[in-house]
Protein backbone atom coordinates (compact mmCIF):
# COMPACT_ATOMS: atom_id res chain seq x y z
CA UNK A 1 0.00 0.00 0.00
CA UNK A 2 1.35 3.48 -0.99
CA UNK A 3 1.41 6.61 1.05
CA UNK A 4 -1.04 7.87 -1.17
CA UNK A 5 -3.62 5.00 -0.46
CA UNK A 6 -2.69 5.37 3.11
CA UNK A 7 -4.10 9.11 2.86
CA UNK A 8 -6.81 7.94 0.16
CA UNK A 9 -8.31 4.73 2.50
CA UNK A 10 -11.19 5.53 4.59
CA UNK A 11 -11.75 3.68 8.05
CA UNK A 12 -13.69 0.70 8.55
CA UNK A 13 -15.45 2.60 11.07
CA UNK A 14 -16.87 4.61 8.99
CA UNK A 15 -18.10 1.82 6.40
CA UNK A 16 -19.92 0.05 9.25
CA UNK A 17 -21.88 2.93 10.17
CA UNK A 18 -22.97 3.42 6.80
CA UNK A 19 -23.93 0.11 6.39
CA UNK A 20 -26.07 -0.06 9.73
CA UNK A 21 -27.40 2.84 9.24
CA UNK A 22 -28.89 0.90 5.81
CA UNK A 23 -29.53 -1.74 7.01
CA UNK A 24 -31.33 -0.91 10.13
CA UNK A 25 -33.46 1.43 8.38
CA UNK A 26 -35.09 -1.87 6.54
CA UNK A 27 -34.86 -3.64 10.01
CA UNK A 28 -37.28 -0.59 11.64
CA UNK A 29 -39.26 -0.65 8.55
CA UNK A 30 -39.71 -4.33 9.06
CA UNK A 31 -39.42 -4.46 5.24
CA UNK A 32 -37.33 -8.00 4.47
CA UNK A 33 -35.57 -8.25 1.45
CA UNK A 34 -38.08 -10.85 0.37
CA UNK A 35 -40.68 -8.07 0.61
CA UNK A 36 -38.59 -5.90 -1.32
CA UNK A 37 -38.21 -8.07 -4.00
CA UNK A 38 -41.73 -8.52 -4.42
CA UNK A 39 -42.27 -4.56 -4.47
CA UNK A 40 -39.63 -4.47 -7.20
CA UNK A 41 -41.51 -7.09 -9.44
CA UNK A 42 -44.82 -5.11 -8.59
CA UNK A 43 -43.80 -1.44 -10.01
CA UNK A 44 -42.49 -3.30 -12.79
CA UNK A 45 -45.27 -5.05 -13.76
CA UNK A 46 -47.27 -1.65 -13.20
CA UNK A 47 -45.02 0.37 -15.14
CA UNK A 48 -44.22 -1.93 -17.48
CA UNK A 49 -47.78 -1.14 -18.68
CA UNK A 50 -46.84 2.20 -19.95
CA UNK A 51 -43.44 2.49 -20.44
CA UNK A 52 -40.78 0.50 -21.39
CA UNK A 53 -38.35 0.21 -18.49
CA UNK A 54 -34.70 -1.32 -17.85
CA UNK A 55 -35.86 -4.24 -15.90
CA UNK A 56 -31.78 -4.89 -15.18
CA UNK A 57 -31.43 -1.49 -14.40
CA UNK A 58 -34.09 -0.85 -11.61
CA UNK A 59 -33.40 -0.46 -7.86
CA UNK A 60 -35.26 0.36 -5.38
CA UNK A 61 -34.48 0.62 -1.75
CA UNK A 62 -35.48 2.07 1.77
CA UNK A 63 -33.80 4.90 2.64
CA UNK A 64 -33.28 8.32 4.87
CA UNK A 65 -34.46 11.14 3.36
CA UNK A 66 -34.86 14.91 5.15
CA UNK A 67 -37.86 15.83 6.61
CA UNK A 68 -39.90 18.96 5.65
CA UNK A 69 -42.65 18.79 8.38
CA UNK A 70 -40.81 16.77 11.05
CA UNK A 71 -37.01 18.02 12.27
CA UNK A 72 -34.63 15.28 11.31
CA UNK A 73 -34.81 12.37 8.52
CA UNK A 74 -37.47 10.05 8.11
CA UNK A 75 -37.49 6.39 5.74
CA UNK A 76 -38.00 6.57 2.59
CA UNK A 77 -39.01 4.31 -0.59
CA UNK A 78 -36.32 5.26 -3.11
CA UNK A 79 -36.36 3.70 -7.05
CA UNK A 80 -34.68 4.32 -9.46
CA UNK A 81 -36.56 3.07 -12.60
CA UNK A 82 -34.40 3.63 -15.94
CA UNK A 83 -36.74 4.69 -19.06
CA UNK A 84 -35.92 2.56 -22.31
CA UNK A 85 -38.40 4.14 -24.49
CA UNK A 86 -41.95 5.65 -24.33
CA UNK A 87 -44.62 3.37 -26.16
CA UNK A 88 -46.51 4.51 -28.20
CA UNK A 89 -45.69 8.39 -28.49
CA UNK A 90 -48.07 10.93 -27.62
CA UNK A 91 -48.08 12.97 -31.17
CA UNK B 1 -39.37 2.07 46.70
CA UNK B 2 -36.74 0.49 44.63
CA UNK B 3 -36.37 0.99 41.11
CA UNK B 4 -35.93 -2.53 38.49
CA UNK B 5 -33.01 -1.71 36.39
CA UNK B 6 -32.47 -5.03 33.53
CA UNK B 7 -28.97 -4.82 31.98
CA UNK B 8 -29.98 -6.33 28.25
CA UNK B 9 -28.00 -6.26 24.49
CA UNK B 10 -29.53 -8.77 22.78
CA UNK B 11 -26.72 -10.24 20.99
CA UNK B 12 -24.65 -12.37 23.67
CA UNK B 13 -21.20 -11.42 24.70
CA UNK B 14 -21.01 -8.21 24.55
CA UNK B 15 -20.65 -7.81 28.68
CA UNK B 16 -24.13 -7.93 30.21
CA UNK B 17 -22.94 -10.18 33.45
CA UNK B 18 -20.04 -8.75 33.25
CA UNK B 19 -22.19 -4.56 33.60
CA UNK B 20 -24.75 -6.04 35.68
CA UNK B 21 -21.86 -7.45 38.23
CA UNK B 22 -19.89 -4.12 38.33
CA UNK B 23 -22.62 -1.75 38.36
CA UNK B 24 -24.24 -3.23 41.08
CA UNK B 25 -21.32 -3.44 42.97
CA UNK B 26 -20.58 0.39 41.99
CA UNK B 27 -24.36 1.29 43.63
CA UNK B 28 -23.46 -0.80 46.89
CA UNK B 29 -20.27 1.23 47.25
CA UNK B 30 -22.11 4.37 46.91
CA UNK B 31 -24.61 2.23 50.25
CA UNK B 32 -27.27 1.60 48.20
CA UNK B 33 -29.18 -1.57 49.14
CA UNK B 34 -29.44 -3.81 46.07
CA UNK B 35 -29.87 -7.08 44.81
CA UNK B 36 -28.99 -8.67 41.54
CA UNK B 37 -31.07 -11.33 39.44
CA UNK B 38 -29.57 -13.89 37.02
CA UNK B 39 -32.68 -13.89 35.29
CA UNK B 40 -30.70 -16.48 32.24
CA UNK B 41 -31.91 -19.98 33.49
CA UNK B 42 -29.90 -22.52 32.20
CA UNK B 43 -26.76 -20.87 31.79
CA UNK B 44 -26.04 -19.20 35.06
CA UNK B 45 -22.82 -16.91 35.39
CA UNK B 46 -23.53 -13.89 37.42
CA UNK B 47 -23.03 -16.17 40.37
CA UNK B 48 -19.43 -16.97 39.28
CA UNK B 49 -18.34 -13.48 37.82
CA UNK B 50 -19.55 -12.08 41.73
CA UNK B 51 -17.64 -15.05 43.01
CA UNK B 52 -20.30 -16.36 44.43
CA UNK B 53 -20.54 -19.77 43.24
CA UNK B 54 -19.90 -21.69 46.56
CA UNK B 55 -22.98 -20.08 48.45
CA UNK B 56 -25.46 -21.13 46.10
CA UNK B 57 -27.96 -23.07 47.77
CA UNK B 58 -31.45 -21.72 46.60
CA UNK B 59 -32.07 -20.05 43.09
CA UNK B 60 -35.10 -18.19 41.27
CA UNK B 61 -36.72 -20.87 40.12
CA UNK B 62 -37.29 -22.11 43.55
CA UNK B 63 -38.31 -18.69 44.66
CA UNK B 64 -40.86 -18.50 41.76
CA UNK B 65 -41.79 -22.18 42.70
CA UNK B 66 -42.48 -21.20 45.99
CA UNK B 67 -39.79 -24.09 47.32
CA UNK B 68 -38.10 -21.28 49.83
CA UNK B 69 -38.80 -17.62 50.61
CA UNK B 70 -37.04 -14.86 48.80
CA UNK B 71 -34.31 -13.95 52.09
CA UNK B 72 -33.44 -17.76 51.97
CA UNK B 73 -32.39 -17.82 48.67
CA UNK B 74 -30.69 -14.45 48.75
CA UNK B 75 -26.65 -14.79 48.39
CA UNK B 76 -24.64 -11.89 50.59
CA UNK B 77 -21.53 -10.54 48.92
CA UNK B 78 -18.52 -11.37 49.76
CA UNK B 79 -17.35 -7.43 50.80
CA UNK B 80 -20.56 -5.10 50.78
CA UNK B 81 -23.30 -6.40 53.56
CA UNK B 82 -25.87 -4.39 51.28
CA UNK B 83 -25.39 -6.14 48.24
CA UNK B 84 -27.49 -9.26 47.30
CA UNK B 85 -27.72 -12.18 44.54
CA UNK B 86 -30.40 -14.41 43.63
CA UNK B 87 -28.81 -17.09 41.17
CA UNK B 88 -30.13 -18.31 38.28
CA UNK B 89 -31.28 -22.19 38.13
CA UNK B 90 -28.40 -23.88 36.29
CA UNK B 91 -30.57 -27.23 35.30
CA UNK B 92 -34.32 -25.96 34.27
CA UNK B 93 -35.21 -23.81 31.09
CA UNK B 94 -36.45 -20.34 30.29
CA UNK B 95 -40.32 -22.01 30.26
CA UNK B 96 -40.01 -22.36 34.60
CA UNK B 97 -40.61 -19.18 34.90
CA UNK B 98 -43.40 -16.40 33.45
CA UNK B 99 -43.70 -12.51 32.90
CA UNK B 100 -45.96 -12.22 35.79
CA UNK B 101 -44.01 -14.51 37.86
CA UNK B 102 -41.14 -11.95 37.52
CA UNK B 103 -42.99 -8.81 37.54
CA UNK B 104 -44.51 -10.23 41.47
CA UNK B 105 -40.92 -11.17 42.41
CA UNK B 106 -39.73 -7.37 41.39
CA UNK B 107 -42.72 -5.82 42.81
CA UNK B 108 -41.86 -7.96 46.40
CA UNK B 109 -38.00 -6.96 46.16
CA UNK B 110 -38.65 -3.13 45.54
CA UNK B 111 -40.46 -2.77 49.03
CA UNK B 112 -36.67 -3.67 50.63
CA UNK B 113 -34.11 -3.00 47.65
CA UNK B 114 -33.08 0.81 46.12
CA UNK B 115 -32.01 -1.31 42.74
CA UNK B 116 -32.70 -4.43 41.51
CA UNK B 117 -30.82 -5.13 38.88
CA UNK B 118 -31.43 -7.77 36.31
CA UNK B 119 -29.14 -9.50 34.23
CA UNK B 120 -30.71 -10.70 31.19
CA UNK B 121 -30.36 -13.28 28.90
CA UNK B 122 -29.34 -12.50 25.23
CA UNK B 123 -32.02 -13.53 22.50
CA UNK B 124 -35.93 -11.51 22.86
CA UNK B 125 -37.03 -14.79 23.51
CA UNK B 126 -39.37 -15.70 26.62
CA UNK B 127 -35.82 -15.01 28.95
CA UNK B 128 -35.94 -11.62 27.38
CA UNK B 129 -39.78 -11.26 28.17
CA UNK B 130 -38.91 -12.57 31.53
CA UNK B 131 -36.15 -10.20 32.57
CA UNK B 132 -38.08 -6.96 31.13
CA UNK B 133 -41.19 -7.78 32.72
CA UNK B 134 -41.08 -5.95 35.71
CA UNK B 135 -38.54 -3.13 34.52
CA UNK B 136 -37.80 0.23 35.24
CA UNK B 137 -35.73 1.23 33.13
CA UNK B 138 -33.11 -0.41 30.81
CA UNK B 139 -29.30 -0.21 30.37
CA UNK B 140 -28.71 -1.95 26.45
CA UNK B 141 -25.08 -3.09 26.60
CA UNK B 142 -23.29 -3.11 23.19
CA UNK B 143 -19.74 -3.27 21.80
CA UNK B 144 -18.88 -0.78 18.46
CA UNK B 145 -19.47 -3.35 15.92
CA UNK B 146 -22.00 -3.60 13.67
CA UNK B 147 -23.78 -7.36 15.03
CA UNK B 148 -23.81 -6.21 18.48
CA UNK B 149 -25.34 -2.52 17.31
CA UNK B 150 -27.98 -4.28 14.96
CA UNK B 151 -29.32 -6.29 17.56
CA UNK B 152 -29.17 -3.61 20.40
CA UNK B 153 -31.57 -1.23 17.99
CA UNK B 154 -34.04 -4.28 17.46
CA UNK B 155 -33.81 -4.68 21.95
CA UNK B 156 -34.51 -0.91 22.23
CA UNK B 157 -37.72 -1.14 19.73
CA UNK B 158 -38.70 -3.89 21.74
CA UNK B 159 -38.29 -2.29 24.96
CA UNK B 160 -40.57 0.63 23.90
CA UNK B 161 -43.07 -1.48 22.72
CA UNK B 162 -43.10 -3.16 26.30
CA UNK B 163 -43.25 0.66 28.22
CA UNK B 164 -39.97 0.22 30.05
CA UNK B 165 -39.43 4.14 30.02
CA UNK B 166 -36.22 4.62 30.04
CA UNK B 167 -33.48 3.29 28.41
CA UNK B 168 -29.65 4.25 28.29
CA UNK B 169 -27.02 3.36 26.14
CA UNK B 170 -23.51 1.17 27.63
CA UNK B 171 -20.94 1.24 24.44
CA UNK B 172 -18.67 -1.59 26.27
CA UNK B 173 -15.28 -2.72 24.90
CA UNK B 174 -14.29 0.61 22.71
CA UNK B 175 -10.82 0.88 21.87
CA UNK B 176 -9.55 4.91 21.70
CA UNK B 177 -6.58 3.31 19.40
CA UNK B 178 -9.14 2.08 16.71
CA UNK B 179 -11.51 4.74 16.77
CA UNK B 180 -8.43 7.04 16.15
CA UNK B 181 -7.15 5.80 13.16
CA UNK B 182 -10.93 5.51 11.78
CA UNK B 183 -11.16 1.75 12.05
CA UNK B 184 -13.81 1.57 15.16
CA UNK B 185 -17.21 3.45 15.37
CA UNK B 186 -16.93 6.16 18.39
CA UNK B 187 -19.31 6.02 21.04
CA UNK B 188 -20.60 9.09 19.18
CA UNK B 189 -21.59 7.27 16.15
CA UNK B 190 -23.22 4.08 18.11
CA UNK B 191 -24.94 6.73 19.94
CA UNK B 192 -26.21 8.67 16.77
CA UNK B 193 -27.21 5.04 15.25
CA UNK B 194 -29.28 3.70 17.94
CA UNK B 195 -30.80 7.25 19.27
CA UNK B 196 -30.72 6.81 22.63
CA UNK B 197 -29.02 8.45 25.39
CA UNK B 198 -25.45 7.66 26.59
CA UNK B 199 -24.85 6.83 29.81
CA UNK B 200 -21.64 5.21 29.74
CA UNK B 201 -18.56 3.87 27.54
CA UNK B 202 -16.54 1.37 28.82
CA UNK B 203 -12.96 0.96 27.06
CA UNK B 204 -11.75 -2.48 26.57
CA UNK B 205 -9.46 -3.64 29.55
CA UNK B 206 -7.60 -6.58 29.96
CA UNK B 207 -8.21 -5.89 33.95
CA UNK B 208 -11.62 -7.23 32.94
CA UNK B 209 -10.88 -10.77 32.47
CA UNK B 210 -8.43 -10.78 35.28
CA UNK B 211 -11.06 -9.52 38.07
CA UNK B 212 -13.41 -11.87 36.08
CA UNK B 213 -10.78 -14.55 36.46
CA UNK B 214 -10.85 -13.62 40.51
CA UNK B 215 -14.44 -13.64 40.72
CA UNK B 216 -13.86 -9.88 41.83
CA UNK B 217 -15.77 -6.76 40.18
CA UNK B 218 -13.16 -4.34 39.25
CA UNK B 219 -15.27 -1.28 39.58
CA UNK B 220 -14.13 1.90 41.58
CA UNK B 221 -10.66 0.59 41.42
CA UNK B 222 -7.73 2.44 39.39
CA UNK B 223 -8.33 0.52 36.27
CA UNK B 224 -9.39 2.34 32.98
CA UNK B 225 -12.77 0.18 33.12
CA UNK B 226 -13.13 0.43 37.08
CA UNK B 227 -13.42 3.99 37.03
CA UNK B 228 -15.53 3.42 33.90
CA UNK B 229 -18.25 1.49 35.71
CA UNK B 230 -17.85 3.41 38.52
CA UNK B 231 -19.28 6.80 36.36
CA UNK B 232 -22.32 4.77 35.11
CA UNK B 233 -23.28 4.10 38.87
CA UNK B 234 -23.12 7.81 39.66
CA UNK B 235 -24.98 8.62 36.89
CA UNK B 236 -27.70 5.83 37.87
CA UNK B 237 -27.94 7.61 41.17
CA UNK B 238 -28.33 10.88 39.33
CA UNK B 239 -24.82 12.70 40.03
CA UNK B 240 -24.40 14.59 36.79
CA UNK B 241 -20.79 13.05 35.57
CA UNK B 242 -19.23 14.87 33.17
CA UNK B 243 -18.12 12.76 30.01
CA UNK B 244 -14.49 13.38 29.77
CA UNK B 245 -13.42 13.88 26.30
CA UNK B 246 -11.41 10.49 24.96
CA UNK B 247 -9.12 12.49 22.65
CA UNK B 248 -7.50 14.27 25.61
CA UNK B 249 -5.55 11.36 26.12
CA UNK B 250 -3.99 11.23 23.09
CA UNK B 251 -2.05 14.66 23.27
CA UNK B 252 1.40 14.62 24.57
CA UNK B 253 0.50 16.05 27.79
CA UNK B 254 -2.17 13.15 28.60
CA UNK B 255 0.64 10.38 27.15
CA UNK B 256 3.13 11.83 29.11
CA UNK B 257 0.65 12.12 32.72
CA UNK B 258 -1.27 9.31 31.10
CA UNK B 259 -3.08 7.91 34.26
CA UNK B 260 -6.19 11.06 34.10
CA UNK B 261 -8.02 9.72 31.68
CA UNK B 262 -12.00 9.14 32.44
CA UNK B 263 -14.77 7.76 31.15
Amino acid sequence: MGLLDYFKRRGTGSIAKDRLKLVLVSDRAGCSPEIMEQIKNDIIAVISKYIEIDQEGLDIKITQTDSETHNGSVPALFANIPIKDMKGSKK
Amino acid sequence: MGEVIVVTSGKGGVGKTTSTANIGTGLAMLEKKVVLIDTDIGLRNLDVVMGLENRIVYNLVDVIEGNCRIRNALIKDKRYPNLYLLPSAQTRDKTSVNPEQMSKLCDELKEEFDYILMDCPAGIEQGFKNAIAGADRALVVTTPEVSAVRDADRIIGLLEANEVDQTHLIVNRLRMDMVKRGDMMSSEDVCEILAVDLIGVVPDDENIVISTNQGEPLVGSDTMAGRAYMNICRRIVGEDVPFLDLNEKNNIFSKLFGKRRKY
